[in-house]
Formats: C-alpha cells, structure tokens, sequence
C-alpha cells in the first residue's frame, strides 16, 4: 500500500486517526448536538481489520520494532473484535449515564491502539511504550464516571499497582539490555540461544522482572490483587473491555517475549509459570465462589481464565501457542459479552450488578437471560460454547507436553467455576422476581452486539475447524 | 443419514419451538402437540433404524462420517452396533411417554420445558451413536445443560440444591474423562503420527498397563457416578425426587444407561489389561449397592425416593453382568439396562400421576387405592412385579442372565446379589400393599380419578413392553448379541495374559516391558482380527 516500513503499522493507523477523530468531533460539537462518534471508531476498526486480512502471511516489518506477521495480525483482529462490541455496547450506557463520548471513545481507541502496537512490537522498549499507552488509557476509562467514588478509588489503586509493575517491567529491559546488549527480541534471543548452557545469574534477574511485569498485566497470582477492586469500581462495560483486551495484549506480547528470546532459558521458566499458572486458576475460582457481586465474581473468573491461557503457556508446543490464540478469542467475546449484559441492565442510579438483581431475569427479559445464560455456559467451558473448544485445546496442549497435573487441575477447577456460573442461572431461571428495578426495555443496539457474539460464541463451539487452522497457521510462521 | 435424523429431528423440534412467541401461555397446547409430534417422529426413525439394522452384524451399522476438525484427527462419526440400536429406541420410546406424562403436570412455560426435553432427547441420542471420543464428550456434556434446567425450574422444592449437585457431580466426573479422551488422542499421535479420536482406531492402541489403570480409573470414575455406583449415588435421590416426572423417567430410563452404557463401550473395551485387573473391586461395589440400595429402599417414606434407591439396587446388577466379562453377564447387562428402563421409567410415571392428583408422595398418605382406582392399580401391579424380576416379565431375564454371568465368574458374587431380588420383592410389595391394598383410610382420596385416556396413552406401552420384553426376550437378545460377542471376546483375548501375571504376586506396575509388550501387541491384533 504505502512504503513498506508504513505497511505494518496501517492498522494502528487507523484506528489512531479514528481516535483523533473522535476527539476533533467533541471539540467541534455543538452544544446539544448529538454525533454518532461511535460510528467513527467502528470505522477505523473496520480498517484495521480490513488492513490485517490484507496483511496476512507478509509478515511485514516495520521501522524494525514492528513485526506485523500473523500471530500479531490474529490478536490484531481479536482486538478489533473486542474494540468493536465495547463500542455496540457502550453507545446505550454512555447515553444513560451522561458520560462523554468524544473523551471515552478516543481513550477505547487509544488504547486499542496501545493493545494492538504491543501484540505487534518485536523491541522491548516499544512494548514498554505500547504498555504504557493502554495503560493510561484505561486507568482514565476506569475513573470515567467522575463523580463515583468506587470508580476513582478503583483507578487509583489500579494506577499505583500498575506504576509499580510498570517498574519492574523498565527494570527486566534494563537488565535484558545489560546482558545481551540490545533491546531487539531478535537479538536478545540469538544471545541467549547462544549463552543457553551458561547460567549467568543476571539474565535470570531478568527473566524474573519481566515475569513480574506480565504477570501483573495479566493478573496473575500473586500479582492479581488490583484486579477484582478495578473491575469492580469500573463502568461494568469498561471492566469488560480492560478484562479481555488488556489481557489480550499483555498474552501476545507475553507469548512473543518468553516464547522467543527467552525460549532457550524455556527449562528456568516454565516450572515457576506452571506453578503461577495453577496458583492462578485455583486462586480465581475458589474465591470466585464467595462473591455476591457478579462483577467482582467474573473479576475472579478473569483471574482464573488467565491460569488456562499460562498453561498454554507453559506447554509452549505449536498446540499450546495456537491454543492460546484461539482461548484469547473465544474468552475475549464471551466475557466482554457478560459484562456487556451487566452494563445493559444497569440503571442510571444503580448499577445492578449484585447477584440478587438478577432473581427471576427470565421472567422480565427473556431473550437476555437466555443469552447471557450462553455466555456463562461458554466461560464454565460447557459444550457446544466456544469456551469449551478453547479449553479442550488448552488441555489438550498440556496433556501433549506431558504437564497431566496442570490439564488435572484445571479441569477440576473448571468444575467448581462452573458452580459460581450456575450461581447466575440459579437467580436468573429459579428464582422469583426480586425488587431490583431493572429497566423494563434494554437498548436494542445492545442486545445486538449480544446476539452477535452469542452467534460468535456458538459458531466458535460447533464449526471450529476454521478459526482453528488460522490460528495454527498464525504460529507456524514465527518462534 | 436416518441415524443423523434421530438425533436432529428433536433438536429441530426444540429450534423450531424456540421460535415459536408464547409469552401469554395461550399457545400451550399447540407448543405440547408439536413436541409430542416430533419425539413421535424421532422414535419411528428409530424403529425405522432397528428394522433396517442387520441383526447378525457385529460390525457397527449405518456409519457416517464427515471431517470436522481435521487438525486433531476429529470426525463427526456415528454409527451403531446391537447394544447402542437398543437404547437408542429406548430413548426415542420413552421421550413421548415423558411429555405424555407432563401433559397436565407442567403449567408454567410449557414451550421452554417442551424444548429442554426434546433436547435432551438429541444429546442422549448422540450419546450412545457417537464413535469420536470427542463428538462422544460433547454430547455426554451438552446433555447436562437441559437437564439441570429440567430439575431447576419444574422441579419440586429441593430444586435448585438438586440440580446443583447433579450438575457438579456429574461434571466432576466427567472432565477427568477429558484429560484420558485428550491421553489417549495424543498416544495415538505418538504411535501413528497423527491425533485421532476415532473409538475403533483406538482400541486397536498399545497402551502400558500402568497407563492403563490410569486411565480405565478416569473413565470409570465418570461412569460409576453416572450408573450410579455405590458410594457415588450420593446425587441421585436428590435429583429422582426434586425431578418433575418427566425428568424423573429420562432420568432412570436413559441417563442412568449412559453410565453403564459407557463401561461396555469405552471404559472395559479400551483398557482390557486395566478392566481385568479391576473388575472384581468394582463388582464389589455393585453387589454392596444392590443390598445398600434395596435396604435403604426398605425404610423410604416417599414414594419417589424409593424408587430412586431401588435404581441403585437394580444398576448393581447391570454392573455385575458388565464385570462378569461373559457372554451371559453382558448380554444379561444391557438387556437389564432396557428392562430397567422400561420398568422404572413406568413407576416414576404412575407415582407421578399420584403426586399430580395429591399432591404428595407420602406412601402413608395412600392406602386402599384398589377400590378408588383400579386401572391405575392394575398397571401399577405389572410394572412392580416386572421390576422385582417377576417370571414373564422383563425383570427376570435381565436378572436372571447377569445373575448367571457373574455365576460363571465367581459364585461368590451371586450369592449376595440374591440376597438383592429378595428385598426388592420385600419394598416393592410392601408398598403396593400399603398404597393399593386395604381399605381407603385417607378420605382424601376417596374421590380420585382413575386413568384418562392421556395417561392410558402413556402407561399401556409400558406394560405391552414389560410384557413383551419377559416373554419374547429373543426380539431383543438377537440383535445385541453379535456386538456383545464382540466385546466379549475382545475381553477374553486379555484374560490369560493377567491370569499369567498374577502369580508372580507383583503388581503389575512392576512387569518388565518386555512383558507388557506381547500383551498389548495381542490385544491389538485380537482386534484387528474382529475388524476384519
């Protein structure tokens, strides 16, 4: 299209002219002029995506910090996927709670773009710079509500712990630069794999702090204890976006790191990330099952779905990497979906997301609860849901590697998430109405990026087979 | 193609009714004739399947198979043998009676409850005709989303505490199932070069018998919860008694079958060096649950949970004809898989129309029914006596052959569960006696209706089969028998090997390679051998 070097970086373009437009489109707007800036954002995500599919299999390089091949352009494009239904979704909660659009559109777009440069970035510095962009984004998105207290109380815990992690992220560049001497993976995996039978104690330092600051991003135990607090104090379809975007990029970027240049220390790694990886699942879920509050319960479900996407991780054989892809995909959709739903059925005073409010949901709304009830089914891994093919495939990645305990584990744990899922469609289908006011009418824009992503959801879980092959190509061409 | 319909003719009934806009409740009767429709539909594909099926084949019949996800190896691959012919007609006999059955004790959302049952109906189906472990595993799973939802919202008071703890229970089990499904996909992949859940290429595996045991535990694991086993019945009076009858009657009709269903096809098969090794323990266990379950039947003052524990009871026995690993004991098993069916499926029924006219299912509530209602007795009466294994009903010859299986195998066995058909004589009348026999003591019940022609409908197939299952078992004995045959024989070609190794007094965790080697090849080409 353009010079080669700008090739790869069209689909960040994109979307960082749609976010400027966004913010031009306040600016200018008239007093009770009322502009579909949503409208903007899905254009530019619609170039992005239409950028990526051109991309495909060329493996474009940009300014050499860029790497546009197909595992990038995979999590690109469930990115989009992501920016795209937070936007369906937000358009009625924006409106029913008086936030502005112009600023909440273009930090979504802002980040997004933060998301998609950190999938894509082959240079640890960028990644730190594409960190920071989304970071900053959504700790503002996490406080968009201004005057809730919750809101601002949680973006400020979210903000110290994640400068904090931030730190130790700078801190494993420094040291990874210190021994290897460039910041490039490339390079720094082509000394590695050269130093592989040396145990410099440094470069495990190293290892370690990177380790530290992914494991924050993607809220791992131990690193997890900002996550049920922001997720909770946040707009519940924020939560949404921030639960599977950031998790997105924090695990390709993740993937790329430990699965390239650090690969050769694979044998340092891999036992501390597989016992994060159980710690994680079984932390989500067992505390999972003592909330009352459905945003802080898929709070915890988040965490637990970050311990199966680590033991892709962890088995790291071409299943595993592909596994990942394809989880990141099913679970970005049905969790933003979930909350989604949370955010429909919010109030302008209240937000009804305590699990009471649901009691007796089918008999007002049964179209959503029905829909929602897929949604949980596919987050508790339950056949035929995409969340049940992403877990087969991040098991079966697992059992192949020879890690039984790990796939043990999480089934197991997967068994008692299922407990808290149900928990949902208990008060949903078998109980009487409770007193919550829910409206009586959702947004019709909304339960249609609902219904899209059930439609996702269940295509996902019954024909699998082609997003399957496009996320194992996606792997065979790099690492 | 017909064995795709069976399956997917329900679940176009429960898609076309989930269209179907029936917010008022006005449409109810429409919504019940269409479901009733179509499980008719489905059950004479069924019976179109049975006589088109070739009897003396022990091969499996009417094979599909399309790719579906080529990357692993997974095909939707269906097909079925004599002994998966036989319950699937079951399921699609027993669907119409269960609507039946909620024809008048179902108010609320008839539509939703029509469409869970239908689609039960399709993954039950789909269970016992897949040949892909994994098209098996989604099936097995997806079956318990409408049932939870059947026990949950139409159940009776302990509802919810009900589906809960069938749902968790059941899945307990069955992941570990996946992580074996998976074990084994990736050992074929080691052997051949590529994953395959294709059941027939798996048998033919070599697997160690440490791995083995592993995995045979895995499986039978999920199918003991399943069955149930003693000590994992522990759900399965909850989920009998909060069940509304409908869920109730698919429930011990059907679902119970997909345990034991399970060991003949997966579980024994799969893992012969394993199933030898533990088929006494588990045998074990069936005979402790035949007595565990006929006393604690004894002392039930509801009904319902009566009828519950004497499932657990009546499932030892399959159990023991499976473990039997006999031509008598197996054959006896799955026939008394249909009979039980057939026969617990009928009380749940008639108990069902007790409660739905009373109210309750207090046996101390009754007495002196005969003289109310003497239809409903009468048919009461066949299908007790079919289930205490009454002589001319189909009780007796499932009993009977499991009973001669594991006699053949060891004796020791029978003697207890004998004991089991003694007490299931002693609950079984000893509440008849008291719900129908006497005079009417409760005046309650002095002005109950006796059958309509709806329940007519649904209690006279019954009884015909109870009948005819006792007196003309050779219907069902001829097509069952090749494929029974089959696994048996399958089973037998890893006996010796184990009768050789137990002298040694070592476990076999501890044979040198070298043993274990010849074994496995035997096993495998025993069933090439069968393939062919």
């Amino acid at each position: 299209m353009f010079s080669p070097e700008l090739d790869a970086i069209v689909p960040m373009l994109c979307v960082t002219l749609a976010a400027l437009a966004s913010m031009g489109a306040e600016a200018f707007r008239g007093e009770r002029e009322r502009l579909p800036i949503g409208g903007l954002g899905i254009v530019g995500l619609t170039g992005a995506a239409v950028s990526s599919v051109l991309l495909w299999n060329r493996s474009a390089s940009g300014f050499g910090v860029i790497q546009a091949d197909n595992f990038g352009l995979f999590v690109t494009l469930t990115l989009v996927a992501v920016g795209i239904l937070t936007i369906l979704f937000s358009a009625p909660v924006l409106e029913r709670n008086g936030i502005p659009s112009g600023e909440y559109y273009s930090l979504v777009l802002f980040s997004i773009v933060g998301m998609m440069m950190m999938a894509t970035a082959s240079d640890l510095l960028v990644i730190f710079v594409a960190l920071e962009i989304l970071s900053l984004s959504v700790y503002v998105l996490t406080a968009i509500r201004r005057d809730n207290a919750a809101g601002t109380e949680a973006a400020f815990k979210y903000f110290l712990l994640g400068a904090f992690s931030s730190a130790f992220f700078l801190y494993g560049i420094a040291f990874t630069y210190g021994v290897s001497g460039s910041t490039k993976l490339s390079a720094v995996g082509a000394y590695l794999s050269a130093q592989a039978l040396s145990s410099n104690p440094l470069i495990l330092v190293a290892m370690a702090l990177l380790l530290v600051g992914f494991a924050f991003k993607i809220s791992a135990v131990p690193f997890h204890m900002w996550t049920p607090d922001a997720y909770e104090g946040a707009p519940a379809v924020v939560t949404g976006f921030m639960s599977t975007g950031v998790k997105a990029a924090a695990f390709a970027a993740f993937a790329r790191v430990f699965l390239s240049a650090f690969e050769p220390f694979k044998a340092d790694w891999a036992p501390v990330v597989a016992v994060i990886a159980a710690l994680t699942m079984i932390l989500g879920t067992v505390v999972g099952v003592a909330q009352t509050n459905l945003k802080r319960m898929l709070a915890y479900s988040s965490i637990a779905h970050g311990g199966y996407l680590l033991v892709g991780l962890v088995a790291a054989n071409d299943v595993g990497k592909a596994a990942i892809l394809f989880y990141l995909l099913a679970y970005s959709v049905t969790n933003l979906a979930a909350f989604g739903a949370i955010a429909l059925l919010g109030a302008r005073d209240r937000a009804n997301d305590e699990l009471r409010d649901y009691a007796g949901l089918w008999h007002t709304h049964p179209a959503l609860a029905a829909l929602v009830t897929v949604c949980l089914l596919s987050l508790g891994g339950l056949p035929p849901t995409a969340g049940f093919i992403g877990k087969w495939y991040i098991f079966s990645a697992a059992v192949s590697s020879g890690y039984y305990w790990l796939a043990i584990v999480g089934v197991l744990t997967s068994v008692v998430s299922v407990f808290f899922y149900l928990r949902v469609v208990v008060m949903m289908y078998m109980s009487e109405r409770g007193s919550a006011e829910v409206p009586p009418r959702v947004a019709g824009i909304g339960m249609a990026a609902l219904a899209l992503s059930i439609i996702a959801i269940v295509y996902l879980g019954v024909l699998p087979t082609q997003v399957l092959n496009v996320a194992a190509a996606s792997i065979s061409t790099i690492f | 193609m017909l064995l795709t319909l069976s399956w997917t003719l329900p679940l176009a009934g429960a898609i076309l009714l989930a269209l179907v806009g029936n917010a008022d409740g006005r449409k109810d009767a429409m919504i019940r004739w269409v479901a009733l429709a179509a499980s008719l539909v489905a059950f004479a594909v069924t019976l179109l399947i049975w006589v088109r099926f070739d009897p003396a084949s022990a091969e499996f019949q009417f094979v599909e198979r399309v790719p579906w996800i080529p990357a692993f190896g997974i095909d939707y691959y269906i097909g079925i043998d004599g002994i998966s012919l036989l319950l699937v007609v079951l399921t699609g006999f027993l669907t119409p009676i269960a609507l039946l059955s909620s024809w008048e004790g179902v108010e609320k959302k008839v539509k939703e409850f029509s469409i869970f049952i239908l689609l039960l109906e399709a993954a039950m189906i789909g269970v016992f005709v897949s040949l892909d472990l994994f098209l098996f595993y989604v099936f097995w799973d997806a079956m318990l989303i409408p049932m939870y939802f059947l026990i949950g919202i139409w159940g009776y008071d302990q509802r919810i505490y009900a589906a809960v703890k069938f749902m968790l229970y059941t899945m307990a089990g069955s992941v570990l199932m996946l992580i074996a499904i998976l074990g084994l996909a990736f050992m074929h992949q080691e052997a051949t070069g590529s994953y395959s859940f294709d059941l027939l290429r798996l048998y033919t595996l070599e697997i160690a018998p440490e791995t083995q045991r592993w995995f045979f535990l895995a499986f039978a694991v999920a199918f003991a919860i399943k069955v149930p086993l003693f000590p994992f019945h522990t759900w399965l009076p909850d989920a009998h008694v909060q069940a509304p009858t409908a869920g109730s009657i698919i429930l011990a009709g059907v679902l119970l079958k997909m345990g034991t269903y399970g060991l003949v096809r997966f579980a024994f098969p799969l893992f012969p060096l394993a199933a030898h090794e533990f088929a006494p323990w588990i045998a074990l266990l069936a005979v402790i649950g035949i007595v565990y379950g006929a006393l604690v039947a004894m002392v039930q003052p509801d009904m319902k949970k009566l009828v519950a524990y004497s499932s657990v009871s009546h499932l030892g026995f399959v159990v023991l004809g499976i473990c039997a690993m006999n031509i008598q004991g197996m054959q006896g098993a799955v026939y008394q898989m249909l009979a039980h069916g057939i026969s617990t499926g009928g009380l749940f029924l008639i108990v069902g129309m007790l409660s739905d006219r009373r109210h309750t299912r207090l046996i101390s509530e009754f007495g002196g029914l005969r003289h109310v209602m003497p239809r409903l007795t009468a048919a009461f009466l066949i299908i007790t006596l079919a289930s205490i294994g009454m002589p001319a009903l189909n009780g007796f010859v499932g009993e009977f052959l499991t009973m001669l299986g594991a006699y053949l195998w060891d004796p020791r066995f029978v003697v207890v569960a004998g004991l089991g058909v003694i007490l299931s004589a002693v609950y079984m009348l000893t509440m008849f006696q008291k719900v129908y026999l006497g005079e009417v003591s409760n005046p309650k019940n002095a002005a109950l209706q006796d059958l309509q022609p709806r329940e007519w409908a649904s209690v006279l197939p019954l009884c015909a089969m109870a009948i005819l299952m006792g007196v003309l078992p050779s219907i069902f004995l001829a097509p069952m028998e090749p494929a029974v045959r089959k696994v048996v024989e399958r089973m037998e070609s890893a006996r010796p090997l184990v009768a050789e190794a137990s002298p040694q007094a070592v476990p076999a965790a501890a044979l040198p390679a070298v043993d274990a080697a010849p074994a496995a090849a035997a096993v495998a080409a025993a069933a090439v051998v069968q393939g062919q």
